[in-house]
């Protein structure tokens, strides 16, 4: 039996509270410049694909702008159909939300990058449902949130028989007789709850057939909708254990769909910090942390927890001692918590006491630690003992630097990871299926 | 004698509907990266301003014509890094698609393109055709402008939203973002309601320009509201003085105030070096499929196009925006042979002297609407 192949992806940094922006060796976030460094950063690696993220609106704190992380980014498949033009074997994957768009928009869109990259386009289908995004759509239309993953299902389901309207032998284009087209390619009809279209596409059949469908989302209704139509599924699970339990209980949901286990590839989210020793990477990791979370940082991480102004506290000192408002929350336009925030409070409590820590010290201690830290050798071991034990099938990392946090990786880890036979030394077709190593459609 | 602004309109395989046909085009490259490629790398060579790119939400032509037509906004992206200096503007369909994601796409465009994007709203009649893609109920003929004015505004609005120097990594105070430098844009409209501000930051122009095409006066009036440049459609030499009379009468109806429009008459070219020759083309092509055009049709040689380009400007046009017949050879045409001949009269530039689209088109890059002018306060 061949080994385990390994599959990577790298997430460009910008917006979130990972990203560390102070570091004098930070780059812009929305220069077109940064974005080529890390998608060839990423081909030169032969990574599987690049990634981008989405959020359609800023998030705030207490009603206001939050200032304190990195904001400002630009539309995913712009930005990628741009860098379609820079890379040659590279994946593309847009993250795209099913709520605050139309599916006919959308298909057409993949189908473009998809055309316009040689099939390299991937579409990660999120579902953000909030009415505070809603405000800058015309439609204002939100969903509850049980709706979701409907809305979801059936804007994927219709986007796909959009992709399916045109046939490979659809597009004739032959002078001579006078036919573009077949008469009936791109027709359709879709009638469902939530959409309720028809005519004809006018996208011919991307080179992928269809682009490779990526679902981030960790709910039980999440893991059923990747199950049934993802080909990837970008996680959160980055420890051993807990990635071992999500692979299991997501690959075992697979066959009720008629799908085989290695029709959808596990990639959780992982952070990474090498050193020349463990004991350098150790204080490199440590270092990171602290400018990860900075001062008045970790003052807003547990205001979303208390929520409440918590500005009067001193985050080099105890926590508050000033009881959460359990109410509607300060913090808006990010992944929600949730979980029990009183029940949070109190552990956090307890550990702050028994370990003295002051309210930084907490946040850093409860945001958790990269995931790989250590030597380049150390690293693609740890990478290459998850994979070949079943905790993932390959990982979306996330630099902390823009944009050259990927070099380091790309340079002495993957090296490495080639050298012992877990990841391609180059790629072997032009598509990110062939990549994947998923069937055509 | 001021130099013309040329411009390239770029659509599928050319503006007859039998362009596929023609022994010259590419019919099964129309949705490559490559031929686009070629066209955009055409039209740099000639030193146009900019080139537009169409767009629809289904079937461009009816069947038997071009059918299929890939998204002119992705287009234009994958033209930024093929090309340094010319500009990239793509058309958006107004009544099918939301002003946030094309104003953050148009904004991604112009940061991708170094500050050479443009785009053109477009709300066309004949995008009605298209309303059961999207469910949507029909709308009357008239709501349309109105819905592609407050279209425009969100859309420039949000471009405005972040200040130039919002971003400002202050370490002292943890601040990444002077959140005083980002605004709500808060548009209520007839048609339309968003509350920004944009996810992306403000592109390199500020406003990269906008471009509405037009033929009444009403779409003269939403122009000199909305858009830096208006495309019109004069029929002939006497036309082009009432059009551009119209435009400089909306302009003061609407009571404009900053840079005049740049006015761009649009015609459809046929051009071939052998008298004669393109007339016999485009009859040919007649033969195939029948056409209707919205602009002035010429057909004849590229010297006899330069004669009438001059005499035309005389009405006060500012440049024109030529639609090739067929692509690729009516726009290797104009490169090759009319530039050169406009450029021997003195009517058009040796080089490219401006890095940015609003540079060609002589427009200085705009105040932000919402930065507050106290000098003290700001640079
Ligand atoms: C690793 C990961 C990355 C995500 N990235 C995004 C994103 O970029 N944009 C977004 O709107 N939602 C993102 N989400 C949110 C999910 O798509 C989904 O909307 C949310 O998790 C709710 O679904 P759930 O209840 O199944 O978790 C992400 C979720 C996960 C787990």
């Amino acid at each position: 039996m061949p080994v385990k192949q390994i599959h990577l992806a790298a997430h460009f940094p910008g917006v979130n509270n990972t990203t560390v922006w102070s570091d004098p060796g930070s780059g812009s976030q929305i220069d077109f410049g940064s974005f080529v460094h890390l998608a060839r950063t990423a081909e030169r690696g032969k990574f599987d694909f690049f990634f981008l993220a989405e959020g359609l609106r800023l998030r705030e704190m207490k009603g206001r702008i939050h200032d304190l992380d990195v904001a400002g980014r630009p539309e995913s498949l712009t930005v990628l159909s741009a860098l379609s033009g820079v890379t040659a074997r590279l994946g593309l994957a847009a993250t795209v939300n099913s709520t605050f768009n139309e599916p006919y928009e959308v298909a057409r869109r993949l189908a473009t990058l998809d055309h316009l990259s040689g099939g390299r386009a991937a579409w990660n289908v999120v579902t953000s449902w909030d009415a505070f995004t809603g405000e800058n759509f015309r439609r204002g239309g939100y969903l509850a949130e049980a709706d979701r993953y409907n809305r979801a299902r059936e804007f994927l389901g219709t986007a796909r028989e959009l992709w399916d309207s045109w046939s490979g032998g659809d597009l004739v284009a032959d002078p001579a007789s006078g036919t573009f087209a077949r008469p009936d390619a791109g027709a359709f009809a879709h009638r469902g709850p939530q959409f309720d279209i028809a005519g004809r596409f006018n996208a011919p059949r991307p080179p992928q057939g269809r682009p490779v469908i990526i679902q981030a989302g960790d709910s039980a209704e999440g893991r059923e909708f990747a199950a049934a139509e993802a080909d990837v599924i970008f996680s959160r699970h980055g420890t051993l254990e807990d990635g071992r339990a999500f692979y299991k209980d997501v690959k075992s949901r697979l066959a009720k769909y008629g799908r085989r286990p290695d029709e959808l590839k596990i990639m959780p989210s992982v952070t990474y910090v090498l050193g020349d020793t463990e004991e350098d990477a150790a204080e490199r990791a440590a270092d990171i942390r602290r400018a990860q979370v900075t001062p008045q940082g970790a003052l807003a991480y547990l205001e979303g927890f208390w929520g409440r102004d918590l500005s009067g506290y001193d985050p080099d000192g105890p926590l508050p001692d000033v009881e959460p408002d359990l109410g509607e929350g300060v913090s808006k336009g990010r992944a929600q918590f949730r979980g029990d925030r009183s029940e949070t409070v109190r552990r956090w409590r307890a550990l702050a006491a028994e370990r003295g820590l002051t309210i930084r010290e907490l946040v850093i201690e409860a945001t958790g630690r990269q995931t790989f830290v250590g030597t380049p050798r150390s690293v693609a071991d740890q990478i290459d003992e998850f994979v070949r034990t079943d905790a993932a099938d390959g990982f979306v990392l996330v630099p902390h630097l823009t944009p050259t946090g990927l070099d380091d990786l790309v340079e002495h880890v993957v090296p490495l990871l080639q050298e012992k036979g877990v990841f391609r030394a180059d790629y072997t077709g032009p598509t990110l299926r062939d990549h994947l190593g998923l069937e055509a459609p | 004698m001021t130099e013309l602004h040329l411009a390239a309109a770029l659509n599928d395989a050319g503006w007859h509907p039998a362009a596929w046909r023609d022994p010259s085009a590419r019919p099964s490259a129309l949705f490559t990266a490559g031929y686009w490629g070629d066209l955009a790398a055409e039209a740099e060579r000639g030193l146009l301003d900019f080139v537009t790119i169409e767009d629809a939400l289904g079937p461009p032509a009816p069947p038997g014509g071009v059918t299929a037509r890939l998204d002119a906004v992705l287009i234009a992206a994958r033209l930024a890094p093929a090309t340094s200096r010319i500009g990239l503007v793509p058309a958006t369909v107004v009544p099918h698609t939301e002003p946030f994601h094309v104003s953050i796409g148009i904004a991604s465009l112009d940061h991708a393109s170094r500050g050479r994007a443009g785009w053109r709203p477009d709300a066309a009649p004949a995008h009605h055709a298209h309303a059961p893609h999207f469910g949507r109920r029909d709308l009357p003929d008239a709501a349309l402008l109105g819905e592609a004015a407050e279209f425009a505004e969100v859309v420039r609005r949000l471009w405005d939203s972040w200040e130039d120097d919002a971003e400002i990594r202050d370490t002292a105070t943890g601040r990444f973002l002077d959140r005083e430098k980002l605004h709500y844009i808060d548009f209520e409209g007839e048609h339309l309601r968003v509350r920004g501000p944009s996810i992306t930051p403000r592109p390199p122009q500020g406003q990269p320009p906008v471009t509405v095409l037009a033929d009444d006066v009403a779409g003269y009036e939403l122009a000199a509201r909305a858009a830096d440049v208006v495309l019109v459609a004069p029929r002939s030499r006497g036309d082009a003085v009432t059009v551009v009379a119209q435009v400089r009468e909306a302009e003061r109806t609407v009571e404009r105030t900053g840079e005049p429009l740049r006015v761009l008459g649009d015609l459809v070219v046929f051009l071939d070096a052998v008298p004669g020759a393109a007339h016999a083309r485009l009859a040919r092509l007649d033969g195939l499929a029948r056409a209707a055009f919205d602009a002035e049709v010429f057909t004849g040689t590229p010297g006899d196009l330069a004669d009438l380009l001059l005499d035309w400007r005389e009405a006060g046009l500012d440049g024109f925006r030529l639609r090739p017949g067929v692509l690729p050879a009516d726009l290797a045409a104009i490169t090759r042979e009319l530039v050169p001949i406009l450029r021997g009269r003195g009517a058009f530039r040796e080089s490219y002297g401006t890095a940015t689209l609003r540079g060609h088109l002589g427009l200085p890059r705009p105040a932000n609407r919402y930065a507050v002018s106290d000098p003290g306060r700001r640079p």
